[in-house]
């Protein structure tokens, strides 16, 4: 399988398609990218440039309607729906925006939730679990229901539920959206932190500058093809 | 991962549940009518059972006429028996051990300043043998009693419990009609019978007096027949029909104009009725699982939409179709098992109470109960699968933007 030098995201030529006829929509317009382990790529572009579409593809919730989409070296297009579902079970962690948090579930059971799919056993669980919400400072706050969690806490939960299972890579859709400017940045730090400390390969979609900067890598996108995409010196 | 998926499903549940509840309530109506009817259904087939070997499975019962069902049923156009009639059965026909004479008529027993009605059954001492009757206190009627016609009467427990109460009836004169007769015995207890009728509530007199003082003849409308041990029914049966048809100069070719049944088959005819009862009560029962189903059915379907981020949310953190898939279903399965273990509660609550109504014996089934719960489980499935399994088809990315 994969050599320890190929990269974990690999877009060969991606395009997304939309509709058909006049109502067809090229989401990505041929992308080709790679991101290797242990990058922070920050991806930027107007609103309906494709970002989503890409973050999907490269979370193996979507496939290319053409071109190659390698993760870590195995073509997700030529996977099934439960082939995929492993993929994100076993190296891929998921923030969203809205958090996604169950509602009336303790934040340690919404933790939780992707060891259970992993097969894992109670006890195991648990102290993985955490482990996961000690790392996001959020280890007092185990048994509060999201409803009792602050916006940034409950991001940060989203983060420890991303991490529990300990995957390859973090895929990060507008993750502090719905921040203000205190809680992204504290929610920027834990991101860089979590990528310089434990080599953690992030790639996140964001509409702020400052928080791009907390990346070590912008992509920039207009009408689903990368304009640009350049080093950066992360922030911080 | 199951006993995860059954604790989350109890969870769901339990989130509402007075939904739950209504929701489940066709199924909880459904097995508790199959509990109860089944329970009491199988707890009188038991009576009957216990009836027929109470009163001897060597008993058979000759009535005029045909295709007619129950000892009162002997119509005027019927040709009665004769008197004549029991004793050519006992002398000419060899399986047979014993016969006695048997006619009945409603009559107002009065005791002092107590009325009581009551059935009078003319017969003789034969009749105890025959139908395994023991006399309790005092003693059977003589054989001079019997041929004189005297008026000498036998209680029923009932009819000495409402006339005498605490004073010992033997010797003592009660007047049934225009006539007064003495009591010289007192019939064992025997309780309820097959019917639901009252076998204790009769008084017993020599057929003789009965039928010149009740009937006004000495037609005999049935006769009671023992068989000897070790004879087959079929072969009494044999015997007793050529016998009957000859005295009764029934032509070859004839129908009798009588029957002979024995008490296996008034036990089968009373359990096939019984059968069917249950039979169609199961099919209402049926249609309630099948109304129950539906709810069910709907229930998860608005459960499935309601939850739809949740089923996003648990596909990108790796849930395959198959495990959603069993999420809902085990929901499904584990609502409805829940009904039936309600319905097998209530059916078992009104079951106890309909045995005691109907004064049969009370006899919850495990293999029932095992069978109506697997049943409401079934439900579940067939019912939940359909939701179940649109939850399972749904799009990770639209389901995570719901
Ligand atoms: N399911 C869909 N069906 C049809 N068109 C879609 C669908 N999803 C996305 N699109 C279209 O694809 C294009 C790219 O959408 P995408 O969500 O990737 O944009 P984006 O860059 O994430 O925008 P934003 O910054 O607003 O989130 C848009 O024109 C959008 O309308
Ligand atoms: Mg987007």
């Amino acid at each position: 399988m994969a050599t320890p030098v190929s990269p974990v995201i690999e877009f060969r030529d991606v395009a997304r398609v939309y509709g058909s006829g006049a109502a067809e929509v090229r989401a990505l317009d041929g992308v080709s990218l790679t991101v290797e382990k242990g990058e922070f790529v920050a991806v930027m572009g107007p609103s309906g440039s494709g970002k989503s579409t890409a973050m999907n593809i490269m979370g193996c919730l979507d496939r290319p309607s053409s071109g190659h989409y390698l993760f870590d070296g195995v073509e997700v297009g030529g996977l099934t729906r439960d082939q995929r579902a492993l993929l994100r079970r076993h190296y891929l962690g998921f923030i969203f925006q809205g958090y996604n948090l169950l509602a009336r579930t303790t934040a340690l059971q919404n933790v939780e939730l992707p060891l259970i799919y992993k097969g894992l056993g109670r006890a195991e669980r648990k102290a993985a679990a955490l482990a996961a919400l000690d790392k996001v400072g959020l280890a007092d706050r185990a048994h509060h229901d999201p409803s009792q969690l602050s916006g940034g806490q409950q991001q940060r939960v989203a983060i420890a539920r991303a991490l529990a299972t300990g995957p390859q890579v973090v895929l990060a859709d507008e993750p502090t959206g719905n921040l203000d400017t205190r809680r992204s940045v504290e929610i920027m730090d834990l991101l860089q932190a979590l990528n310089r400390k434990d080599g953690l390969t992030i790639v996140m979609v964001t509409h702020e500058e400052d928080m791009a900067e907390y990346a070590s890598r912008l992509i920039w996108m207009v009408d689903g093809q990368i304009q640009s995409d350049r080093r950066i010196t992360g922030a911080g | 991962m199951l006993w995860e998926t059954f604790k989350l499903a109890l969870q769901a549940i339990l989130r509402n549940p007075m939904r739950s509840f209504l929701t489940v309530l066709g199924v909880v109506i459904g097995v508790a009518a199959v509990i109860a009817m089944v329970t009491i259904g199988k707890g009188s087939t038991a009576q009957v059972t216990a009836d027929v070997e109470r009163m001897g499975a060597n008993l058979m019962i000759l009535s005029p006429g045909q295709m007619r069902f129950g000892p009162n049923s002997g119509g005027g156009s019927e040709r009665a028996f004769a008197l004549a009639d029991v004793d050519r059965i006992i002398d000419q026909v060899a399986s047979v051990e014993t016969a006695a004479p048997s006619g009945s008529a409603s009559q107002v027993a009065v005791f002092g300043n107590t009325n009581y009605r009551t059935r009078v059954t003319g017969t003789d001492s034969r009749y105890l043998v025959a139908s395994d009757w023991p006399v309790a206190a005092g003693r059977a009627f003589t054989a001079a009693e019997e041929s004189a016609g005297k008026t000498v009467c036998i209680l029923g427990e009932t009819v000495r419990r409402e006339l005498f109460g605490q004073t010992d009836p033997v010797g003592e004169k009660i007047r049934l009609g225009a006539m007064s007769c003495t009591v010289v015995g007192l019939l064992a207890p025997k309780g309820a019978s097959s019917f639901g009728t009252d076998q204790d509530d009769v008084v017993l007199m020599p057929f003789r007096a009965y039928g010149r003082r009740i009937a006004g003849s000495m037609d005999v409308p049935m006769i009671y027949i023992a068989v000897r041990d070790g004879v087959s029914m079929e072969r009494a049966t044999n015997d007793i029909t050529a016998l009957m048809r000859e005295v009764r100069r029934i032509g070859p070719g004839e129908e009798d104009d009588f029957s002979l049944r024995d008490m296996e088959q008034v036990a089968s005819m009373l359990n096939s009725v019984n059968a069917v009862l249950t039979g169609l009560l199961s099919a209402v029962a049926a249609v309630s699982l099948l109304v129950g189903g539906i709810g069910i059915m709907n229930i998860m379907l608005v459960s499935v939409t309601e939850r739809t981020r949740e089923i996003g949310i648990r596909m990108a953190v790796g849930a395959q179709a198959g495990q959603v898939l069993l999420q809902f279903l085990v929901e499904a399965i584990v609502l409805s098992a829940l009904g039936g273990v309600l319905g097998v509660a209530l059916g078992l609550g009104l079951a106890a109470v309909g045995a005691q109504v109907l004064n049969v014996p009370f006899t919850p089934d495990a293999g029932t109960i095992a069978l109506a719960f697997a049943f409401s489980a079934l439900v579940g499935v067939v019912f939940g699968y359909f939701p179940a399994r649109r939850a399972a088809r749904l799009d990770p990315i639209e389901a995570l933007r719901h």
